[in-house]
């Protein structure tokens, strides 16, 4: 089983993400897209599919857009769709993680939240408040959702955000209270009393729900603004060297948590699908 | 095409929706004219050509283009009809570059099955006000704060806006080659050069006169079919190849020195020769005889090329684009840091993968009030324009700024000076050879990448060598394309992997007559058709193929057998490839168009046949008289001081680029526990799986020239090597093995230093002042055994307008990268603790000349710092001991604003004040705080290691005080000088720059 982490056209975090998941105990395979929309690359052998940040096709249509657009409307040579291929992908056991222009790729693409399991436009991810660009660290809480990307971690995370369209606007007071109902919220920026972070910086971007990351119904699915995969190493952390002189740093970085918990349930979940398909 | 009024989708934000877009305009409106318009709302608008219906341009919109969460979509030929209000329309001019568009195209492909031509969508924006606008504030609103006439077609006026079917760029020039007679007197040879935009002296022009005249070459040239005369293309080849830009003619040329400093007169022969090749080579060879042999390449490609591990090189350069950023601020910085990038990335036969890029910028200050003469733009809006420009060239490349500085003075308010630094960490051997040779053979094709061709960025080359006049725009602003180029980068580096390439040139300045020129000198020859070019739109006549800049192309050496497998690989990565010749060992470079013959020149007067130029320099002796004392309230200067452009954070400038993209960037630019402490160097890591690091510095202090140039050059050479020093970097001399690189690029910038006694005459003193940095340069690489592998100049940066003329003062970047192994032991620049020891290492001496101070308290006087070299190697090697024993739990350099900056940096990063004590000095207690003196470090030590510092630093460190309070506070025996709390230092520090 492997990883396989999505590049080419733009996007351009897949080495630290192909590394993050090799730490993490699975294998990587760094695929261009081009691969997949050509059906070179199948997902056979991936228990899970990573969309990397970066800035899709120049992000020219808005973030994720194009990229998303292709998803949903590319014919495969199967005749298929990728976002149908996706969604067959985590019936079938298999987790996709999409961080940052890959949250903003599952967004558009109807594969996050997908409360209606139909892929239509629930939510969005939009120009922060600011109207820029921002590369800076946050703090995160990770409230009870069906992902286990964050379980096991009683701390907050801490993680750089490098962005300028975070925001997560809903469409309507409906799907904003579904997500809540449905704990789909995943990852919330925090304030300086780590309560739910409204008004920036804490809040980088002006997202509703304080949200940071998003999962769908089944868990299989995330996305989250920060970058987990560029805190490995506890020295990448900002505060690194007062943290360590106060005894805080811990022995690996708060993204190596990240990538664990997932592919500990993937390679699970992947396993038992693969067992039942055989039995 | 029809002629009546267009339909064009236009995207708002859904009314009630927060709009962030629109307000940054208002604000943007608002703080250039005083107030913005009622209801200002920014709209994007797609213009579709004649061949979208309404409908389908409708369910295209919303179906592919439009967020349905929180967009609004039209299609209209009629925006605001029934509306009263006004608005203002901006439009890329036809042929630049227009990615929206082209991505539009490709989306309306996706999602009707039916594929459009190129050009049939045009990205374009409105802006629209609820109030009817005066026209000309309208004017001014789409002149001086939105839009660039160099760049956009801009209209405006009251609603409606009755959108126009968009231009398609078609040139309806036949194809031809024209030949150009060369007049026989010397006044028509000038006017030749002068009327074609040739920027070719009277002694070039003969000498171009020489060549045609030649029997051999006239007899050559009847047997090949070409007139006797030069054509248009030949000519222009000349004019590109023998440009300032490409042959650096002023730094290679004889100068004779009169030196009435020393009172002697000499001769130098070549700047570049003797005060930069010379000692780098010197300095190469020592390095080698010790085993530390990690200079790969210096000066004969694109980049400096140095190893960082057996596995690995690492590529370096900076390059200036000062000219495009004075006209189009966004666009000059952009292709400057693209261009940059593709210098990294374009050594040898490719394989890199760019890994961070430097910005240094320098301008006229944000509040500059003198009356802007024609054709300048407002320093602010520079600043603005490059800034965005420098963001986007990075992020969207997915390459981190790593490291930068900010210069603030007026004289750049004419020119600003924009650095764009790039490295690339390239495998040492793609496909089993040495990736950083040129393999080139006889037969292999020459194949160009990327971008299309069009008439954007014609005399490039030779416009940046010219100074900058009213007027003087088109064809040499660009748009540009990181998306594209990232595509370009992504496919050389599997390319190069894959054994597909065995040669690489960027194709930037001069374009395929640059680029194609430069690679065919590795066979000694090359024949190109320009019919096989692509080309952006038709029309183009063959010299402006061969010759234009348009962005994001390279061009590579591609075996034949090897071509068909490069270019499938190519249109599966989304990027066009061309087969357009073959390289040859005629001697000769041949230019064809199909069946004409274009350009038939001897490769080697082309290389080496422009004559050398002589100039006339004078050296004064540098300024020498004593600083003002001071005696006034202290910790109010050090507000004014913390708060001046020069000093104030850039926390809010450099957090709009991502400085951590590839999660190895282990010391960023601002850290510590509310991420406000600005570090000295920038270090990423080399590999995920390691804990070795590159770290990068510059240092950069052009006001000193005014007193002293060599001190000027000296003290950045020094402040780059010392904010590596403070990080924990070790000097050459402490290093070992062939592993542990440091190793520098130096950029000239100054102004037009030709004598004339009309146009220029201060000419032999600017000079002057070049001979004396390069002189400085010389000494210090000789010195620290620091090589300087890559480097670069700019010698015409000067604005004239109006018979006024704003010149940079003489200005040189250095920038240096130095190996770190254990990335685990960096030391930041704030304090950690409580309790902690402050030691100040180094001597203060009494160098107020140009400081930060003595400029705010208006002393022109006080002697620049100057660089004591055998002290200074010395206590570097002291610190590196002191990092080497883990005792500097906190280490930041001293540089603008002298000690009392740097007390007050460490304070603001920490969160924590400290207790100061300055020591029974020599010098004034001003003095000791603002002297900006060389070679000096604010560092912090736990109370217990305190005897084991002294040990190493002896007299070389005086302890200071101590870490802890809420504030800092200075005195001097029992008076205290400075109370500021750690509040009021931080709202000091973190003014606004913009």
């Amino acid at each position: 089983m492997t990883a396989l982490v999505v590049t080419g056209f733009g996007l351009n975090c897949e080495e630290e993400t192909a590394h993050a998941y090799r730490t993490a105990g699975l294998d990587a395979t760094i695929v261009h897209a081009a691969d997949l929309f050509s059906g070179d690359v199948s997902l056979a052998k991936a228990s899970i599919v990573h969309l990397s940040g970066g800035f899709s096709f120049g992000d020219d249509l808005g973030s994720g857009r194009v990229f998303a657009n292709r998803l949903r409307m590319q014919k495969l040579p199967s005749g298929s769709t990728l976002v149908r291929e996706l969604s067959a992908f985590t019936n079938d056991g298999g987790y996709i993680y999409g961080v940052c222009n890959g949250f903003q790729i599952l967004v558009k693409s109807g594969l996050l939240p997908n409360l209606g399991g139909d892929h239509a436009p629930e939510v969005t991810l939009t120009h922060n408040d600011s109207g820029h660009f921002e590369d800076r660290w946050v703090v995160c809480g990770a409230p009870e959702s069906p992902s286990p990307a964050f379980r096991g971690k009683e701390d907050p995370f801490a993680f750089p955000a490098r962005h300028a369209e975070g925001k997560l606007v809903t469409r309507d007071a409906s799907i904003r209270e579904a997500l809540v109902t449905k704990k789909l919220v995943a990852l919330t920026y925090l304030d300086g009393a780590l309560a739910p972070a409204v008004d920036y910086p804490e809040n980088p971007n002006g997202s509703e729900l304080s949200c940071a990351g998003l999962t769908d119904p089944t868990g299989r699915v995330l996305g989250t603004m920060p970058h987990p995969e560029a805190f490995l190493l506890p020295q990448l952390h900002p505060a690194f060297h007062t943290r360590a002189r106060q005894g805080l740093a811990s022995d690996v970085g708060d993204g190596l948590v990240v990538f664990r918990n997932l592919v500990a349930a993937a390679t699970r979940a992947r396993a038992s699908a693969t067992k039942d398909l055989s039995s | 095409m029809s002629l009546s009024p267009a339909n064009v989708v236009t995207i708002a934000a859904r009314a009630g929706a927060k709009d962030p877009r629109s307000e940054k305009i208002a604000q943007a409106i608002a703080s250039h004219l005083g107030k913005a318009p009622k209801g200002t709302r920014a709209l994007r608008v797609l213009a579709s050509a004649d061949n979208v219906s309404e409908k389908a341009l409708r369910g295209f919109a919303e179906a592919a283009i439009a967020d349905p969460i929180v967009d609004e979509v039209d299609v209209t030929s009629s925006y605001g009809t029934g509306k009263v209000g006004s608005y203002v329309h901006l439009a890329r001019l036809p042929g630049l570059t227009d990615d929206e568009g082209r991505s539009a195209e490709h989306a309306f492909a996706l999602y009707s099955g039916e594929a459009l031509p190129v050009w049939s969508f045009h990205a374009q924006e409105l802006v629209v006000f609820d109030e009817v606008v005066a026209d000309e504030t309208l004017r001014a609103i789409a002149h001086e704060v939105l839009g660039n006439p160099n760049v956009h077609a801009l209209s405006w006026g009251a609603l409606p806006f009755v959108p126009r079917p968009p231009v398609r760029a078609r040139l309806d020039a036949d194809v031809r080659v024209d030949v150009v007679p060369l007049p026989e007197t010397d006044t028509a040879l000038a006017a030749l050069s002068k009327d074609r935009s040739l920027g070719l002296s009277l002694a070039e022009m003969k000498a171009i006169v020489a060549y045609f005249a030649s029997p051999p070459v006239r007899a050559e040239r009847e047997r090949e079919g070409l007139s006797p005369s030069p054509t248009d293309c030949e000519l222009e080849i000349f004019a590109q190849t023998w440009s300032e830009h490409c042959k650096h003619k002023e730094f290679n040329a004889i100068i004779a020195v009169d030196d009435r400093e020393r009172g002697e007169a000499r001769e130098v022969r070549s700047i570049f020769k003797s005060y930069v090749a010379d000692p780098t080579r010197e300095v190469k060879a020592k390095l080698d005889a010790r085993g530390q042999s990690f200079v790969v390449t210096v000066f004969d490609d694109n980049a400096g090329i140095v190893k960082v591990d057996p596995d690995t090189n690492l590529t370096l350069k900076v390059e200036t684009h000062n000219s495009p950023s004075a006209l189009d601020p966004y666009g000059g910085a952009i292709t400057g840091i693209l261009g940059c990038n593709r210098d990294a990335i374009g050594t040898g036969r490719g394989g890199g993968r760019l890994f961070f890029n430097t910005d240094v910028l320098c301008f006229g200050p944000p509040s500059y009030d003198k009356k802007l003469l024609p054709g300048q733009l407002h320093p602010a809006r520079v600043f603005e324009g490059v800034h965005a420009g420098v963001r986007d060239g990075g992020n969207k490349s997915g390459v981190p700024t790593l490291n930068g500085a900010l210069v603030f003075d007026d004289r750049f308010a004419g020119k600003p000076l924009v650095f764009c630094g790039s490295t690339a960490l390239v495998p040492a051997l793609a496909a089993g050879e040495p990736a950083h040779t040129k393999d080139v053979r006889l037969g292999d094709r020459i194949v160009t990448v990327g971008g299309r061709v069009g008439k954007d960025g014609i005399h490039g080359a030779t416009f940046s060598s010219h100074e900058l006049k009213e007027g003087q725009t088109r064809g040499v602003v660009q748009v540009g394309s990181p998306f594209t180029q990232k595509l370009v980068a992504d496919l050389l580096e599997e390319a190069a992997a894959k054994g597909l390439v065995v040669g690489v040139n960027d194709s930037g300045a001069g374009g395929l007559s640059s680029s194609a020129g430069e690679l065919a000198r590795t066979t000694g020859g090359a024949r190109i058709d320009t019919s096989r070019v692509p080309l952006k739109y038709p029309g183009l006549l063959p010299w402006e193929i061969f010759l234009s800049e348009s962005q994001e192309r390279m061009t590579l050496a591609v075996r034949p057998e090897r071509l068909e497998a490069f270019v499938a690989l190519a249109k599966g990565r989304g990027v066009e490839a061309a087969d357009i010749g073959t390289f040859t060992d005629s001697g000769r470079l041949e230019v064809v168009h199909g069946d004409t013959k274009v350009a038939f020149l001897d490769l080697g007067f082309l290389h080496d046949g422009a004559p050398r130029l002589s100039l006339e320099a004078t050296v004064l002796a540098p300024s020498r008289t004593p600083s003002r004392a001071y005696d006034g309230d202290l910790g109010a200067l050090l507000t004014r001081v913390l708060s001046s452009p020069n000093v104030a954070s850039r926390e809010s400038v450099v957090r709009a680029y991502d400085h951590e993209v590839k999660g190895k960037t282990v010391l960023k630019p601002y850290m510590g526990v509310r991420g406000k402490a600005p570090q000295d160097a920038g270090v990423m890591l080399v590999r995920h799986d390691g804990h070795e690091g590159i770290a990068v510095a510059s240092g950069i202090v052009p006001r000193y020239g005014d007193l002293d140039a060599h001190a000027m050059a000296q003290s950045a050479f020094d402040e780059a090597v010392r904010a590596l020093v403070s990080v924990g970097a070790r000097l050459p001399c402490d290093a070992e093995g062939a592993y542990e690189p440091f190793a520098g690029c130096d950029n000239f910038c100054v102004p037009d230093s030709v004598y004339d006694a009309d146009k220029n005459p201060d000419g032999k003193e600017k000079l002057g002042k070049l001979v004396r940095m390069a002189e400085g340069l010389a000494e210090m690489v000789r010195a620290f055994e620091i090589p300087m592998v890559s480097g670069k100049d700019s010698m015409k940066n000067d604005f004239r307008a109006g018979g006024t003329k704003i010149s940079v003062p003489p200005t040189l970047l250095v920038t240096m990268i130095a190996k770190v192994r254990d990335v685990r032991r960096l030391v930041t620049s704030e304090w950690k603790a409580e309790g902690d020891l402050v030691f100040l290492v180094g001597e203060t001496f009494d160098e107020l000349g140009r400081s930060i101070a003595s400029e705010i308290l208006g002393d022109s006087g006080g002697f620049a710092p100057i660089v004591r070299i055998p002290e200074t190697r010395a206590l570097y090697t002291k610190m590196a001991e002191a990092h080497a024993a883990g005792l500097l739990v906190s280490s930041h350099d001293l540089s603008d604003g002298g000690l009392a900056v740097a007390l007050a940096e460490s304070c603001i990063g920490a969160d924590l004040g400290a207790d100061i004590v300055l020591p029974n000095a020599a010098h004034s207690p001003y003095v000791t705080l603002f002297s900006e003196s060389n070679a000096r470090f604010v560092v912090s030590v736990k109370p217990g290691d305190e005897a084991a510092f002294v040990r190493i630093f002896g007299p070389r460190a005086v302890r200071l005080g101590q870490v802890g309070g809420a504030g800092l506070r200075v005195h001097a025996a029992s008076e205290t000088l400075v109370d500021l709390s750690l509040e009021s230092l931080s709202s000091a520090y973190e003014t606004r720059l913009r």
